[in-house]
């Protein structure tokens, strides 16, 4: 049995990866991650956590650096936000090519211009397409979960890529919330010690990113896609296993909350996810047939499992906190994509974009969403594709 | 004269580390400065090489000509995923293995700028050498900021540079590391001194390594050393070292403290296609300036 501390996100985060024992953390600060490296300075120099910060000068050395130091056998981490996300964009494809083992929290936060710290998926659902593993979490109890499991997901030798631990600036990185620590003995038995494929230690002479022929560098990405498939079944597995170590299991790559009997779903990702799982809790004491099935992986994205839950309903609405411009947000876009190998009759499928920049998405936003979405698919109409819910 | 005198063969043995079919052009430098590391570190190296010629030389993959560890990295970052193997090194108790950025001086005194400035300040146990080739050669020969006044460039095609060339290794002193030293690769004995001092030494250490390249500069590929050799002869290129807050004058260079000892300018530039546009006023102005480079080298000895 763990210990209940009241944590921020952000400290949920640095406690993860105290307790995931990393052996380097190269970070460089930036609004809303900065508190994370700031507990982990304290944790090191304090001598809590037997480990080497790197104070570098940029985000791209940040990603940079901790690649190397995974890549010479450490357990390493480092966390970041938006620009600086946007800024190590490089480092974030090398590292996921190179197949090296790293965790990486991304505090969510908007991109500039203009200037605004507040949250939305902006930067994190930037990263689709780097070979990153993509996780998110719902609230401080999750986020330090996940972080603690991405290192085990990660260093599994089936899968051997980075993985990105999301969780939105100031509504979990800075809210207090208290947050069940494992037993160390007992986390470290679980998680083992740091797995990689290769180690560059100079032991023996190994290169790794010379130069490739076009096949050569084909059969590379094929493996990422490869190990991509591979990773759905080693996070339900962690998370079954993790649910046996502390108690706490998610359900893998989603979450469902009253999706069995329902016959329309609702899909989030993030800390508003609790938003909408309470405001469809009011939606079904009011009779109406609703589930959430909230996203925790959007890489790989989990369409085999979205489809179970979509199969046979009359609707979907999908709640998306960015967007790529000219065309919807992600989460639809991948859904839409992927249900197109399962049917040709798919249900009534809404996208909402909302919450950009920070603006306040609420239960109340999300009742009435999802009650006005409901209600016009059962009168028989089309409710529009693509609606951008703004408030004022 | 200490300068005849016929040097002891490095301690390099042919197709151990450097290994032959490697892809460099004809005459390049760049094989010839791994000889020297080789000698010195055998494959006890880790060598983390930014986007460069070198990326290039090592041969494509599955093949590689240095037995011993390299790690391609993203351009501006050789001395941040150095710090990063370093620190992990230390970590893991790993302490007899040499860390080496080796990058170009696009990757050094351009785009690596930032990493290189942060790496120093932090002082993480590697060796950075810059591989000076004046220009980015790898993509074709475009003008960096390590390009000499006057030279001919791809983007400098008509006037040549307007300015003069970045001095890194000053930079690198004023950052305070524990060793700066410059190097040639005419003077291998000089360069396998460097490195012998350097690995002695815990920290960050810089070696600025003046490397002609016969593809970029226009000569004959015959001429690599002898035009190395002449950058040093007329003083255009000063070897030292830096250490204990002084400058240490290093034996080739010692003679052209002395004026009237050094060889013409002109023999330099006269080999090279590069310097082909010079006109007398643009050469007085490269006279001028190494006169200013001897002065400061002179008051901080």
């Amino acid at each position: 049995m763990g210990k209940v501390v009241p944590i921020t996100g952000n400290y949920a985060v640095a406690y993860a990866a105290k307790m995931a024992r990393v052996q380097v953390v190269a970070a460089y600060p930036i609004t809303p991650q900065t508190s994370i490296v700031e507990k982990l300075a304290e944790f090191i120099e304090s001598g809590e956590l037997d480990a080497v910060m790197i104070r570098v000068e940029s985000e791209h050395s940040a990603l940079a650096a901790t690649f190397g130091a995974a890549l010479a056998g450490a357990r390493a981490f480092t966390a970041t936000s938006s620009h600086g996300l946007l800024y190590m964009h490089e480092w974030v494809h090398w590292t996921s090519r190179a197949r090296v083992p790293v965790v990486m929290a991304i505090v969510t936060r908007t991109i500039g211009t203009p200037w605004n710290i507040w949250p939305d998926h902006s930067d994190f659902m930037d990263q689709r397409d780097t070979g990153w593993i993509l996780g998110f979490g719902m609230d401080n109890q999750e986020v330090f979960d996940l972080t603690v499991q991405a290192f085990k997901i990660s260093e599994d030798p089936r899968v051997y890529l980075p993985v990105m631990i999301g969780l939105e600036g100031f509504i979990l990185g800075h809210t207090t919330m208290p947050v069940e620590l494992p037993d160390q003995k007992e986390l470290d038995d679980w998680l083992g010690p740091r797995r990689q494929g290769y180690v560059i230690d100079g032991r023996e002479p190994l290169a790794i990113g010379n130069l490739a022929w076009p096949e050569d560098t084909e059969e590379m990405f094929m493996d990422i896609q490869k190990a991509m498939e591979e990773a759905k079944q080693v996070i339900k597995e962690v998370d079954e296993s993790y649910g046996k170590l502390t108690g706490r299991k998610y359900g893998g790559l989603i979450q469902c909350v009253g999706c069995s009997n329902a016959k329309y779903i609702a899909i989030a990702m993030g800390a508003w996810a609790g938003d909408l799982i309470e405001a469809v809790q009011k939606l079904r004491e009011e009779g109406y047939p609703v589930g959430v099935a909230r996203i925790r992986f959007v890489r790989p994205f989990p369409i085999e499992d979205l489809w179970k839950i979509i199969n046979g309903v009359k609707g979907v609405i999908v709640l998306d906190r960015a967007i790529s411009f000219g065309a919807w947000g992600q989460i639809y876009t991948d859904l839409v994509a992927g249900l197109a190998q399962y049917t040709r009759n798919l249900p009534v499928i809404s996208n909402i974009v909302a919450g950009i920049g920070g603006v306040n998405v609420t239960h109340t936003d999300f009742y009435k969403l999802v009650k006005n979405f409901v209600d016009i698919v059962e009168k028989g109409e089309q409710p529009p594709v693509f609606t951008w819910y703004h408030k004022r | 004269m200490a300068q005849t005198r016929p040097k002891p063969p490095l301690p390099y043995r042919m197709r151990d580390i450097v290994l032959p079919g490697d892809a460099a052009c004809p005459g390049c430098p760049i094989p010839m400065a791994w000889k020297v590391l080789a000698a010195v570190f055998r494959d006890k190296m880790i060598l983390v090489i930014p986007a460069c010629c070198s990326s290039v030389v090592v041969g494509a993959y599955p093949g590689n000509s240095i037995k011993a560890s390299v790690v391609h990295v993203a351009f501006a970052s050789a001395a941040a995923v150095a710090s990063g193997i370093a620190e992990a090194l230390k970590k893991r108790g790993v302490n007899d293995v040499q860390v080496i950025a080796w990058a170009g001086d696009g990757g050094t005194a351009d785009i690596g700028m930032a990493s290189l400035s942060g790496a120093a300040e932090r002082n993480h146990d590697m060796i950075y050498i810059m591989y000076d080739n004046e220009a980015y050669m790898n993509t074709g020969i475009q003008r960096s900021s390590s390009t000499p006044f006057g030279a001919w460039t791809t983007t400098t095609p008509i006037i040549g540079k307007t300015e003069h060339k970045k001095d890194v290794a000053r930079i690198m002193i004023a950052h305070g590391v524990p060793y700066v030293a410059t190097a040639s690769i005419a003077y291998p004995h000089d360069f396998y001194a460097k490195l012998q001092k350097a690995r002695r030494i815990r920290g960050f250490k810089f070696i600025h390594l003046h490397a002609p390249c016969p593809t970029g500069w226009r000569f004959d590929p015959k001429y690599t050393v002898e035009i190395a050799k002449l950058a040093v002869e007329t003083g255009l290129w000063i070897l030292y070292e830096y250490y204990d807050g002084k400058i240490h004058l290093s034996g080739p260079s010692r003679p052209y403290m002395d004026p009237a000892k050094r060889k013409p300018v002109e023999e330099y530039l006269k080999l090279q296609g590069r310097f082909k546009k010079m006109t007398p006023e643009k050469i007085e102005e490269i006279k001028k300036y190494a006169e200013m480079y001897w002065d400061w080298i002179k008051r901080h000895m």
